[in-house]
């Protein structure tokens, strides 16, 4: 992960660290810290790819309200991942089309 | 949807303005409950490393995430007064009867019935258009704060910063903190924005400032590669040949917008006020808006710093209380006041005054 080594005033405090898989690659991230932070540090910079246009989107806003950092968490899509906690084995993909919400039988 | 649940005093947003309304409200003996959208209350407080101009009052001299902490300290002094419930948006308000519709994660739904309400949504960032402007590297100012100051990610090798007020700067400065080259910062206006002291720090350190240039394209196939700036002249058309400078973020610190759309749905009466950065609810002197069960501040009034969201939020608390029928003394609404116009002294706070006194009414008719 690409994180700060020697900041002048901060000192960060992480959470337990965990794996997740990214399109299916394992990475590692910190437990508690939204999902788009732990894809940052990764490297991992395109988070969907818009349905009609076909355009990249990462992240931008950082506080949920501008939805370019949609994605596929456990298999629910358009979870805003810059505000959404990463959990131990989290299944993360890349959104590609508008987001199928999968459907409960009864 | 599930149970209805219940509070005095609701406060949407847990920032600078929130926190203190919660504090003032609880410390008069209200119930209160904040509702905040990101997984930890503070707001914008927690990214921001400078230490904070202003008045004593508001915490002079201290930094402003360490101003986050006094505030969370005060809260947790009133014990059980004060429930924050984070990662939790409120997605709808309903004025007629005082319910509000709210997500806590992206699943759960349930809703919230308050007797007053105080709305400190805070802002949003301002956009600025240009070919490829929604290329993965090209992010929001606070976005790329909350990357290095909260979470201590790298955002980058090498930044392009648009815009010179002092979010442009003093982000300028924060990216060289965390090791992070900026290659300009580029402002269209023919003068700094900013403080001249956040302008001196990013100077010294050999960031070039290009005044009356502005950002013409992003460069990239799939993530961002480079950007393209070009100069101004006085009429803000462009000239001279553009310029590609390599870098991997464009950092957008064009402004902030007010973030109003629950006073909308509320029916609060609105009005757009350049000064304030956008739409901003009419109000009183206690920062009550035409709906007498809701209450405004911080950003959301109107774009200001955090040190005036503090004392509007402390005001709007307090009004709050005395609206739910608790005892509150009288007098602290003109030490508040006192406080709000030591911090608007100077030219950026006469501009701040001519946007308010266009949304400031003596009284609402009962």
């Amino acid at each position: 992960m690409e994180l700060i080594k020697n900041h002048p005033i901060l000192e960060y405090a992480h959470g337990e660290e965990v794996t997740f898989t990214f399109d299916g690659k394992e990475l590692k991230g910190y437990a508690g810290e939204p999902i788009a932070m732990a894809l940052h540090a990764n490297g991992v910079h395109i988070y969907r790819v818009t349905p009609e246009m076909k355009r990249t989107r990462g992240f931008f806003c950082a506080i949920g309200k501008c939805s370019s950092c949609f994605m596929v968490v456990d298999g629910v899509p358009n979870v805003r991942t810059c505000v959404t906690p990463l959990t131990a084995g989290m299944k993360v993909e890349t959104q590609k089309d508008k987001g199928r919400v999968p459907l409960e039988v009864c | 949807m599930k149970k209805v649940y219940e509070t005095d005093l609701l406060v949407i947003g847990g920032g600078a303005a929130g926190l203190c309304a919660a504090a003032e409200a609880a410390g008069a003996g209200a119930q209160v409950t904040v509702i905040e959208s990101d997984l930890h209350p503070g707001g914008q407080l927690v990214k921001q490393t400078h230490k904070f101009f202003g008045s004593k009052d508001e915490y002079a001299g201290t930094r402003g995430y360490k101003i986050a902490d006094i505030l969370l300290d005060e809260i947790k002094a009133l014990g059980d007064k004060v429930k924050i419930n984070c990662n939790t948006t409120v997605t709808g308000c309903y004025p007629e009867d005082g319910v509000y519709t709210v997500m806590e994660g992206e699943e759960n739904y349930y809703r919230v019935k308050a007797k007053k309400t105080v709305i400190a949504t805070g802002a949003q960032e301002r956009m600025i258009p240009f070919p490829n402007n929604d290329l993965p590297g090209v992010y929001g100012a606070g976005a790329v704060q909350t990357l290095m100051n909260v979470y201590g990610v790298v955002p980058g090798k090498r930044v392009v910063m648009v815009g010179a007020g002092n979010i442009g700067l003093i982000v300028s400065y924060q990216l060289t903190q965390a090791g992070v080259e900026v290659a300009a910062v580029v402002e269209a206006m023919p003068k700094i924005g900013g403080y001249w002291v956040h302008a001196a720090k990013i100077r010294r350190l050999g960031i070039p400032i290009l005044l009356r240039h502005t950002v013409v394209e992003a460069i990239g196939d799939k993530v961002l590669e480079g950007a393209v700036i070009q100069g101004l002249d006085d009429k803000f058309q462009l000239i001279g040949e553009p310029q590609t400078i390599d870098c991997d973020i464009i950092c957008m610190a064009v402004g902030l917008t007010p973030t109003t759309e629950l006073f909308w749905q509320a029916g609060c009466k609105m009005q757009y006020v350049p000064q304030l950065c956008g739409y901003v609810p009419f109000r009183d002197g206690a920062m009550r808006t035409s709906n007498p069960d809701i209450w405004v501040a911080g950003d959301a009034s109107g774009i200001e710093e955090a040190s005036a969201a503090m004392v509007e939020g402390r005001i709007a608390g307090h009004s709050a209380a005395k609206a739910l029928g608790l005892k509150v003394e009288d007098k602290k609404f003109d030490e508040y006041w006192t406080r709000l116009h030591h911090l608007r002294a100077g030219e950026v706070g006469e501009k701040i005054l001519a946007g308010i006194n266009q949304v400031l009414v003596s009284g609402w008719e009962a």
